[in-house]
């Protein structure tokens, strides 16, 4: 057998289940390997060590009363540092938020601990979820475990960290412009964005509203399947949240994908994305291409205007979700004020970093009089135009496939000080945030240095289960390569 | 030179919804401070709003019952300002797409009567309160408000005087109470007004520039508001200065308003889609249910009044105004059938009282019933009207039923002619002055002699006898 820190969910529930293991030893053997490979990989900001073995005993011994137990009873899982945990600090990995201690759980996080999920910590990421390498974090950077010199991607990079280090088995991490795919083809794991509407926003400190959504990372198929039904579902508390039937996302994991029709929209292989990462991901476009899928080339024809429209809406967005971090109320207050200007003025100097910052203002600008029709008003439009794009690929193809990241992971301090060049890792998964569809990051090979690469597959809205078999498919018939 | 003055008003309502705009807190008026409040209404990071379906039919209801045009799909926006009492940095308003649109409402004004125009009425939410700390000096905030369900209803610049925009004013509050979407009480705050106005040379066809104060909430203060900016206007005009379009405040205890901000000051607000709400979808349905389930409006009690029960033009004008006083009076006719007697007591003493109390009429210290039975004693001939003026001012101090205070008091009226006569023949035989007086002609002499009667009867003899039997006295 693996070490139990290797195992997926889905095995250490099934471990359970045959009693060949104990909640209580599982979850201990999680936290000393965290005790010593989180000094390298540093993917926590917060251990709930105490709560999180208590728990495990709890849970333990309902398991040895022989009671019918949830799909997640015992395991655990890290979860990212933007989504709000009762008694918890939750701190987005800002000084703005250090000492937060939010008084409600996020509704994911009730549905995790309704199924019986053991919550070990939280994670580091990007701060407020803006970056794409988690250099971003106030605190501290996150270590890609594959190569511990190399970023471990973003915003989620704590979350991804974590899994491909196992230092736990799943996390949840959040996507607005792909910071659940990029991290998770950067560390070689599986990440899910659902539909947006799909997972509820309650309680994931906002970033840009209308482009979040809370996904599944994990090491297989099988566990995002599995996370999915967990989280998945309407919520009365979330406006936006889809009011649709229960589904078991375990069910779409069918090892077939004959007759599935994929479309490769070039404009996804273009000038920007490295030769080593095309080269692996049409690999695999070939192997589903001998398990019986039909691929044609297609164009979406708006998404080079994707990234800029993204980041005007999602700053615009921003700069709006985040006037609340006033120093008024909570969080992170300055010394230094006389009047009331002051306290917002310095609070929000002194709380937010640079990035924050940056995308504050270029959010405020985009949103002020005079302005808001050349900037914003033009972005809706284009992202209508991308999302008519995608509704046209979608008559004809089930699915897309795309690389999810146009390079592989790079080198830690490489890109902080080129806000644009970072931007660009965003590229070929923002259209999917913008548009509202569902795609999945899994991994499909290694390039010259050894570091994954992952590949994209997106559906139409609300079609997880389509997304998920092929992943599936892919994920039993890939060679090593 | 003469000048014309233009005025609109911007009215803001508190809706009576039980539940805030976007959770589940009560709406409450008091309780101790941040007792009214949740993840939702104080703005916590992660925090989603829902909106109150409640608030969205009480908008449609003012909408409808100011003939307004109801928007078939509208959104809601936010409004983007740094405040200590807005924990989200940012209001939700509606901003392009009102939920109403083109509306009016008649006013009166002396003999003239008007009609307003209403440009929009939208729904958003309230902020908080900044309460001053006397003990540390600082400024402490209280969320209990926050989020508290609001309608703003926007005029067209249609008034030319304080008269007309406080009948305006009165016009709405008496409309909003009608079909029950708020209680309109203005000294906590829940109807208040911001004031647009600017001043013209008479015939000249451009507007001058505005100004807007902020947050008027009585009508005298409204109607003072009013007075000072015009003299303050037309003085800088006439001294040669130009007014500046600016935001003020007044200060009713100086009796002054002073400016607040200046146009360039102002914020620019970044209005923009709420992206954490869906549009408002309405069906035809719905809006029609709406409008079927209306209740009377003042416009229809008034001309009820005037027709059916033939209360003079004025009275009904004054008695409709109000729903509160307008209930108080069918209430009240319905016990003891008398309207024109409720109309005079509300008329002569109600509208006095609930003035001096500062009380609605909703609140008075007594009951239409009470009242009812106040006339029905009148009515019987158990008390005389004198009488009954005591019982009420009782009334008005315990809210007691006027029988037990007629009672416990010993107020009855003696109507036995034997009695009564006893004390006149008595009175009479006393004063020989008087009946020579009243014989030289002297009619004085008659009501001294029913005074002095009076007098000896602690005023409880019925009036009636008792002057006919002096009278027979008188010319025997």
């Amino acid at each position: 057998m693996k070490n139990i820190c290797e195992l997926t969910a889905h095995e250490i529930r099934e471990a359970y289940e045959s009693k060949e293991l104990k909640v209580t030893d599982v979850v201990k053997a999680f936290y000393e390997k965290i005790k010593v490979d989180d000094e390298k990989i540093k993917g926590y900001i917060t251990l709930c060590e105490e709560e999180a073995i208590a728990q495990a005993e709890a849970i333990q011994a309902k398991y040895d009363a022989g009671e019918k137990m949830g799909a997640l009873a015992g395991v655990p899982i890290a979860i990212k540092d933007n989504m709000c945990t009762r008694g918890v600090k939750t701190t987005c990995a800002s000084r703005m938020l250090e000492n937060f201690i939010p008084p409600y759980d996020a509704t994911v996080i009730k549905k995790l601990k309704d199924a019986g999920a053991i919550i070990l910590g939280k994670v580091n990421m990007d701060e407020f979820a803006m970056g794409a390498s988690t250099e971003h974090s106030a605190f501290f950077k996150t270590h890609n475990p594959v190569n511990l010199n190399k970023v471990p991607g973003g915003s989620s990079g704590g979350s991804a960290a974590v899994v491909a280090g196992d230092l736990s088995p799943i996390s949840l991490g959040s996507d607005t412009g792909g910071s659940i795919r990029q991290p998770a083809a950067f560390c070689g794991i599986v990440g899910l964005k659902p539909t947006y509407g799909l997972v509820s926003r309650y309680g994931l400190v906002a970033f840009a509203s209308s482009l979040d959504q809370i996904g599944p990372m994990t090491k297989d198929v099988t566990d995002a399947a599995i996370l999915l039904n967990t989280i998945a579902g309407h919520d009365e508390m979330d406006s936006t949240s889809a009011k649709l039937d229960k589904k078991d996302y375990t069910k779409a994991l069918v090892n077939d994908v004959k007759g599935i029709k994929i479309g490769i929209p070039k404009e996804f292989f273009g000038e920007g994305v490295n030769s080593e990462v095309k080269e692996k991901v049409l690999a695999a476009v070939k192997t589903f291409e001998e398990l019986g899928a039909i691929v044609e080339e297609c164009s979406l024809p708006a998404t080079e205007y994707c990234l800029p429209a993204y980041y005007i809406i999602a700053c615009a967005e921003a700069s709006s979700n985040l006037g609340r971090f006033d120093g008024i109320r909570y969080g992170y207050r300055t010394k230094n004020y006389e009047t009331m200007q002051d306290i917002f003025r310095n609070s929000r100097s002194e709380g937010f970093g640079e990035e924050v910052k940056r995308r504050i203002i270029l959010g405020t600008y985009v949103l002020s009089s005079g302005y808001y029709d050349a900037y914003y008003k033009k972005a809706q439009k284009v992202r209508t135009i991308v999302k008519q794009n995608f509704d046209k690929v979608f008559e004809k193809y089930d699915l897309l496939l795309t690389p999810t990241a146009p390079s592989t992971a790079f080198d830690i301090d490489s890109k902080i000080n080129n806000p644009l060049e970072m931007y660009m890792a965003d590229l070929l998964t923002v259209p999917v945030n913008v548009s509202g569809v569902p795609a999945i990051s899994m991994p499909c090979g290694s390039d010259s240095e050894g570091m994954p690469v992952g590949l994209q597959l997106i559906a139409k809205h609300f079609d997880e289960e389509t997304l998920l078999r092929a992943a599936y498919t892919y994920e039993q018939n890939r060679e090593v390569q | 030179m003469e000048y014309e003055v233009i005025i609109g008003l911007e009215v803001h309502a508190e809706l009576s919804t039980k539940t805030k705009i976007y959770c589940g807190c009560s709406t409450e008026f008091g309780g101790d401070p941040n007792t009214h409040c949740c993840p939702v209404c104080t703005g916590m990071p992660g925090a989603l709003p829902v909106l109150n379906e409640k608030v969205v039919e009480y908008a449609v209801r003012a909408g409808l019952a100011t003939g307004c045009e109801i928007a078939r799909e509208s959104k809601q926006d936010r409004k983007n300002y740094f405040y200590p009492d807005t924990p989200r940095a940012y209001q939700i308003s509606q901003y392009d797409l009102p939920l109403c649109e083109h509306g009016h409402v008649d006013i009166n004004v002396g003999e003239m009567s008007k009609t307003i125009g209403i440009t929009r009425i939208h729904i958003e939410d309230d902020a908080g309160k900044l309460v001053h700390d006397g003990y540390t000096g600082g400024t402490l905030v209280d969320l209990n408000r926050a989020g508290v369900p609001l309608i703003e209803i926007v005029s067209e610049p249609d008034m030319r005087s304080a008269e007309e925009a406080v009948a305006y004013v009165e016009k709405l509050k008496g409309i909003l109470e009608y079909i029950g979407v708020s209680d309109c009480k203005m000294q906590e705050g829940s109807l208040r007004a911001d004031v647009n106005l600017s001043i013209r040379p008479v015939g000249q066809e451009k507007f001058g520039t505005r100004t807007e104060t902020k947050n008027l909430n009585s009508f005298r203060s409204i109607a003072r508001c009013i007075e000072f900016e015009i003299a303050r206007q037309k003085e800088v005009l006439e001294s040669g200065g130009v007014v500046l379009q600016e935001t003020r405040r007044w200060d009713d205890e100086a009796g002054e308003g002073y400016a607040m901000r200046t146009k360039e000051e102002a914020n620019d607000y970044r209005y923009f889609p709420e992206p954490d709400l869906m549009p408002i979808r309405l069906s035809e349905e719905y809006i029609q249910n709406i409008k079927d389930t209306l209740p009377e409006l003042p416009e229809s009690r008034r001309a009820r009044y005037i027709s059916e029960i033939g209360l003079p033009e004025y009275d009904a004008g004054i008695i409709t105004s109000s729903k509160h006083l307008s209930d108080f009076f069918e209430a009240a006719v319905a016990v003891c059938g008398n309207a024109k007697s409720v109309s005079n007591w509300i008329m002569t003493d109600i509208i006095r009282i609930a003035k001096d109390k500062g009380v609605e009429y909703n609140e008075l210290p007594f009951t239409a019933e009470n009242l009812a039975k106040l006339i029905m004693l009148i009515d019987k001939g158990t008390i005389s009207s004198a009488i009954a003026k005591k019982v009420f001012e009782e009334m008005v101090e315990t809210g007691e039923n006027p029988e037990k205070i007629v009672e416990a008091k010993g107020l009855v009226q003696i109507s036995d002619e034997g009695a009564i006569k006893e004390v006149v023949d008595r009175i009479v035989a006393a004063n020989p002055q008087s009946i020579a007086d009243y014989k030289a002609g002297k009619d004085r002499a008659l009501g001294f002699l029913v005074g002095q009667c009076m007098k000896e009867m602690k005023g409880k003899g019925n009036p009636q006898i008792l002057n006919k039997l002096i009278l027979e006295h008188l010319n025997k």
